[in-house]
């Protein structure tokens, strides 16, 4: 078995998955078992002044009969009292002294931060994360994404804890910017070892259409709660590249946002994430599905020949560029395979309302298998995606004699572009 | 005034059956529709006899919106509900889901179709009103699916509507013949109800054309007629001991048990003969009668001249008959029925390949009840008076839409496909129709 050891940004963990700071690690009894499960490490939810609850807290989006491919709440930080988390932090570490228990901190003013700090550190926490990133609740009171969306102030706590804190820091930031990346440099200048990213997106989950009340519904009332789950993955995965990708930052990242399965787990690491945290997939299928998450993980690396986590962190950031820099000049069309095609024609549909109306009905009345008018085709891949057989759709390359030429070198050294399909 | 819709006894045989493919919950339907992938131009709707379009009516389920799915149902197919159940989904729609060819479990449709269209059928839910009247009248002979689905169509046109119906009850083969575990007497009958509830569709019942009213009169009374005449009375084997008791026609005996009690306290061995779907489904019942101790029954045989491969019943169904402890005699010819007043066996012989009779096979089967599903009668003399109406092979010969070479008179169902399913019906009812209404637009006359 490869070895996953993981270090982020100085805090090392048995394999790269942590749970988030979250309902999953609300408590060292959770915790601990957790670790027993094969997770290897946990960020502590968010210790600070404990605030206290509404119900209910959870809503979900589901699609097409799928559950919850989206999710969120309106819970706050811990309702618990500090004296009893830390009393479990520094229970679960001496049970697990190999795993990384970081604890996530959300206080005001420099005075309750220093306090906070040397607590957490006492009780013997692994890292700290700074939680400048939840949208709901603890943003109105000046905390959480109120200081996330705003790099002076980000930059001043991140310096305030950083004076006090002799353990590793991550700063955790919030998606509800219109860029990343101005928020990962204020956690830089502030002097952090690291960030994690993301948090929940501000969102409204749902509609009740009978009583007309937003969801998740409280007493008649809603609000703004944070959207997690599979659906916020991608948006997570470009927050990461971006930061991962600017020459500037160089700080290490630790994932979150979507992560359901090891495959996810890999695309962040790929990505530029040293490690991954989730909270959602565990919300709604237990700490258990660590276990598919460490074989999977260890058999994509004896795979692909990665000796360590490590090797494989950033491998696809050199292949993240913005859209001038792309090849205008490469041309796929649709292949359908026929033997594989059942017939279904969603590939014939989409292509006909959705996209360049190249994809035809067979001449032939007896056969379902679509025909691609590759004249016309601008390998845009939605036929491939709406195709409900693996394989059965490729993306092959067009060999057009035109040599590699981008926008940009277009505009600046009038490099020449392939003449354009499908614009009449 | 609303046509009375005939009550059915509570304690009729067919009363103990269950159903063999219980309506869907909620939950069951919500992840059945979510499978569907929502085909363009989709097989399924071609496989099927009145185009529904399916994969529309599973989407809406999907999405909570069930009187919508009701709607793209009945909207082609005013049957809907009882083919929901009836139907051989297995080589019609079913059988041509695309997940059929990459091994997926295909779609099932009929189950969800019944989901949407029950629970239109229990709500009450109206989606059709009689359109404004022509002044044109349509005369349908036979109150059967093909007859119903015309007639609804027909008052949607907005054109007068009278059904003929020799017996007294409605909706045909669909109550007095459909196996019970598919759907029972009460439940057709509530669908006629519903069909009828469009209004305006005039019924006159126990009148046989036409021996008590002429096709002359008919002819006079109406613009335009609808044959919907289903098939004859079972046929009979001409041999030794035919007149016995309990020896019966399989139609006849089905019609009975869905009607009222059926006693079958001396019958120990049934015995059905033949190989199409009457058969098994005589069989099928037959054995559902000795698990649920109907009478002494012990032993349920069919008989049939061919080999199993060579049987004309859905394989599906004689799967089903079979997992269900049915007995069989394979390429065996009934010569004779044995016993005095009461039949007590079924003497057969056996037959080569080439169904000729093999010397000194002959067995008796022993039979306290003999069932005899070997067809039915065609149409003889029954529309010997309307001129232009040709019979070839038993069945009248129309064009697609369902003209006879008679102007103004149409036929659809048994009468004109020989024996298909209700859905077959449905379609040709409806279609012809939209051939009558187009007649009367075009300004149609007979000759």
């Amino acid at each position: 078995m490869v070895d996953l050891t993981t270090n982020c940004a100085g805090i090392v963990s048995p394999n790269p998955f942590w749970l988030a700071s979250a309902p999953p690690a609300n408590s060292g009894a959770q915790i601990q078992r957790a670790f027993e499960a094969g997770w290897g490490g946990a960020v502590w939810k968010t210790l600070g002044q404990p605030i206290q609850n509404v119900s209910s807290r959870f809503g979900a989006v589901g699609y097409r009969g799928t559950a919850a491919v989206g999710f969120n709440n309106i819970e706050l930080i811990t309702d618990r009292p500090l004296e009893v988390n830390f009393r479990e932090i520094y229970e679960t570490k001496k049970k697990f002294p190999k795993h990384a228990v970081v604890v996530s901190l959300m206080v005001e003013t420099e005075a309750e931060w220093k306090e906070i700090i040397a607590r957490a550190e006492d009780a013997g926490a692994d890292g700290l994360e700074l939680n400048f990133g939840c949208p709901h609740g603890m943003c109105e009171r000046g905390m959480g994404s109120a200081v996330g969306q705003e790099p002076k102030v980000n930059e001043r706590i991140t310096g305030w804890v950083m004076k006090y804190a002799k353990k590793p820091v991550l700063v955790k930031l919030t998606p509800n910017v219109s860029d990343i990346l101005p928020h990962g440099m204020a956690a830089k200048r502030g002097g952090a070892n690291g960030v994690s990213l993301i948090n929940t997106i501000k969102s409204i989950i749902g509609v009740d259409l009978d009583t007309f009340t937003p969801m998740p519904v409280v007493a008649g009332q809603s609000t703004n709660g944070g959207y997690c789950g599979s659906a916020v993955r991608p948006i997570a995965l470009h927050m990461v590249g971006a930061l991962a990708r600017h020459r500037e930052f160089g700080l290490p990242i630790s994932g979150i946002g979507g992560v359901t399965n090891w495959r996810d787990a890999v695309e962040f690491l790929l990505l530029g994430a040293s490690n991954v945290q989730v909270c959602t997939e565990v919300m709604l299928r237990g700490y258990r599905i660590v276990e598919d998450m460490i074989e999977g993980l260890s058999q994509y690396m004896e795979e692909k020949g990665f000796k360590s986590v490590q090797d494989m962190v950033g491998k696809a950031v050199p292949r993240f560029s913005e859209w001038g820099n792309l090849d205008m000049n490469y041309e796929t069309v649709a292949k359908i395979d026929a033997a594989k095609c059942i017939g279904c024609q969603l590939c014939l549909v989409a292509c006909h309302d959705g996209a360049h109306q190249c994809i035809h009905p067979s001449k032939d009345s007896a056969v379902r298998v679509p025909v691609v008018d590759e004249a016309e085709c601008v390998g845009c891949n939605l036929c491939q995606i709406v195709c409900p057989v693996d394989g059965c759709i490729t993306m092959a390359k067009v060999e057009n004699g035109f040599p590699p030429a981008s926008w940009n070198e277009h505009l600046s050294q009038g490099a020449k572009l392939r003449p354009k399909k499908g614009a009449h | 005034m609303k046509p009375q819709v005939p009550a059915v006894d509570p304690k009729r045989a067919e009363a103990v059956f269950e159903d063999a493919k219980p309506r869907y919950t909620v939950q069951q339907a919500k992840v059945e529709a979510n499978r569907c992938l929502y085909c363009h131009d989709a097989p399924c709707i071609k496989a099927c006899p009145t185009d529904i379009n399916i994969p529309e009516f599973i989407r809406k389920i999907g999405t909570g919106n069930v009187q919508g799915a009701a709607r793209t149902i009945l909207e082609s197919n005013v049957l809907g509900t009882s083919c929901a159940r009836v139907c051989p989904v297995e080589v019609l729609c079913v059988g041509d889901c695309v997940h059929n060819l990459q091994g997926v479990p295909p779609i099932q449709i009929g189950k969800l179709q019944r989901f949407a269209t029950d629970a239109a059928m229990d709500a009450g839910w109206q989606f059709f009103e009689a359109g404004k009247d022509t002044g044109k009248s349509v005369g349908l002979v036979g109150a059967g699916p093909a007859s119903l689905a015309a007639a609804h169509r027909l008052r949607r046109f907005g054109h007068k509507v009278t059904i003929y119906e020799k017996g007294n009850t409605l909706g045909g083969l669909n109550t007095t013949g459909v196996a019970p575990y598919k759907l029972k007497a009460d439940a057709s009958l509530a669908e006629v109800e519903w069909i009828l509830s469009i209004g305006g569709i005039e019924i006159v019942s126990n009148v046989e054309v036409p021996t008590q009213l002429s096709w002359a009169e008919l002819e006079k009374k109406h613009d335009a007629l609808f044959l919907g005449l289903g098939l004859g009375a079972d046929s009979w084997l001409d041999v030794p001991g035919k007149q016995l008791a309990g020896v019966r026609g399989a139609v006849d005996f089905i019609a009975e048990l869905k009607a009222k009690p059926v006693d079958l306290s001396a019958v120990k061995h049934a015995v059905v003969v033949g190989g199409g779907n009457t058969a098994i489904d005589a069989v099928r019942e037959l054995l559902v009668l000795k698990a649920k101790k109907v009478g002494a029954l012990e032993s349920v045989t069919m008989v049939y001249r061919g080999t199993e491969a060579g049987m004309s019943g859905y394989v599906h169904e004689w799967a089903y008959a079979k997992e269900e402890g049915a007995q069989v005699s394979w390429q065996a010819q009934p010569i004779a029925f044995e016993g005095k007043d009461r039949v007590t066996g079924l003497r057969c012989t056996r037959l080569d390949a080439a169904k000729k009779p093999i010397a000194g096979t002959d067995f008796t089967v022993p039979a306290d009840l003999v069932l005899l599903a070997v067809g039915q009668a065609k149409l003889g003399a029954l529309v010997a008076g309307l001129a232009g109406v040709k019979v070839d092979k038993g069945v009248i010969v129309t064009d697609e839409a369902g003209a006879t070479g008679r102007p103004g008179v149409y036929a659809g169902g048994d009468c004109r496909n020989g024996g298909k399913e209700v859905v077959n019906a449905a379609g040709e009812g409806r279609d012809a129709a939209e051939a009558i209404d187009a007649f009367f637009k075009a300004g149609g006359r007979r000759g």
